[in-house]
């Protein structure tokens, strides 16, 4: 995976930046079915790999296959992020360990969300859809907006050369 | 690429598949791992094949726009529904227990419905996305 990133880093194609970020996709889902979240792990295959390779791909057709040089030294990006990245690890360092079963996060809510009462056996569905169902409505009214956006912005281009022609 | 033979046995071959194991993974959602989002994107990532092969306009005239745009807002109803109903049945907005005369039988009934909804919104917008650029690719160039 940090090879992957690294080569997508310097690369200036952007198709190869595309498959690679799609190979990095699967990586990343290959991590996560080994830490058991099977769940996260088909989305971001489908996802990641998937629908989000096609649709770059399908504005990669709208624009050069050429990424531009830069116009200015990497050096302020550079530093912003590495220490950005020094923070949040110097953070995780205080975090308890992996699979760690006094940690907090374990102690507050999750005990009563595997007593289960709804009997749902896959746990994930029964959080996602039942104890946090305002939250699921919520995240798909986002998905609904965030189309419904789309819709919006792409429409009103195709229309507007149109209208030019009316006028003139 | 509609004249390759291999790809439209292949993908003859696939997609059918592909669409069976988004229904497997909605429908099963309470006791394997899936859901509602996952099975919306493999049904899309299934129809989005089907365009990559036989191309966009041969998908168009199979799933229409009017299909999708509705799928999109109805999805959203479906769930905001669910809440709703649970309401009018005297309990609280969300509340799947008074769905059935056993509380249990209510929930599992409320998530199923919660994850057509879902499925319906997710599988629309990514289709509708698609589409839009596609078709500008389409348009412009």
């Amino acid at each position: 995976m940090a090879i992957t990133v690294v080569v997508i880093a310097v690369t200036r194609n952007l198709f190869s930046v595309i498959v690679l970020s799609g190979v990095y996709s699967f990586l990343m889902a290959t991590v996560l079915v080994a830490l058991d979240a099977v769940d996260v792990a088909m989305t971001e295959a489908a996802v990641g790999a998937g629908v989000s390779t096609v649709l770059l791909l399908g504005a990669l057709h709208l624009c050069k296959s050429q990424e531009a040089k830069p116009t200015h030294k990497p050096w302020l990006p550079l530093v912003v992020s590495v220490s950005t990245g020094a923070l949040l690890v110097y953070g995780a360092l205080e975090l308890p360990d992996f699979g760690d079963p006094e940690a907090p996060i374990h102690k507050n809510v999750v005990p009563r969300y595997l007593e289960n009462e709804v009997e749902v056996p896959n746990v994930v569905t029964a959080v996602l859809a039942s104890f946090r169902g305002y939250d699921t409505l919520g995240e798909t009214t986002v998905v609904f907006t965030a189309g419904v956006g789309v819709i919006a912005l792409l429409r009103r281009r195709k229309k507007n050369p149109e209208k030019k022609r009316d006028e003139t | 690429m509609k004249d390759d033979l291999v790809l439209r046995v292949v993908g003859r071959l696939m997609i059918p598949a592909i669409l069976l194991f988004a229904l497997y993974v909605q429908f099963h959602g309470d006791f394997g791992p899936g859901g509602g989002f996952q099975a919306g994107v493999i049904i899309a990532a299934g129809i989005i094949f089907y365009a990559l092969i036989y191309g966009v306009t041969a998908t168009r005239q199979l799933v229409p726009d009017w299909v999708i745009e509705t799928m999109v807002a109805s999805g959203v109803l479906i769930y905001a529904g669910v809440g709703l109903a649970g309401l009018l049945l005297g309990g609280h907005y969300l509340d799947y227990s008074v769905l059935s005369h056993d509380p249990v039988h209510g929930q599992h009934r409320g998530i199923f419905w919660v994850e057509v909804g879902v499925a319906t919104t997710v599988c629309g917008v990514m289709l509708k996305i698609f589409y839009m650029f596609t078709s500008r690719g389409n348009s412009e160039g």
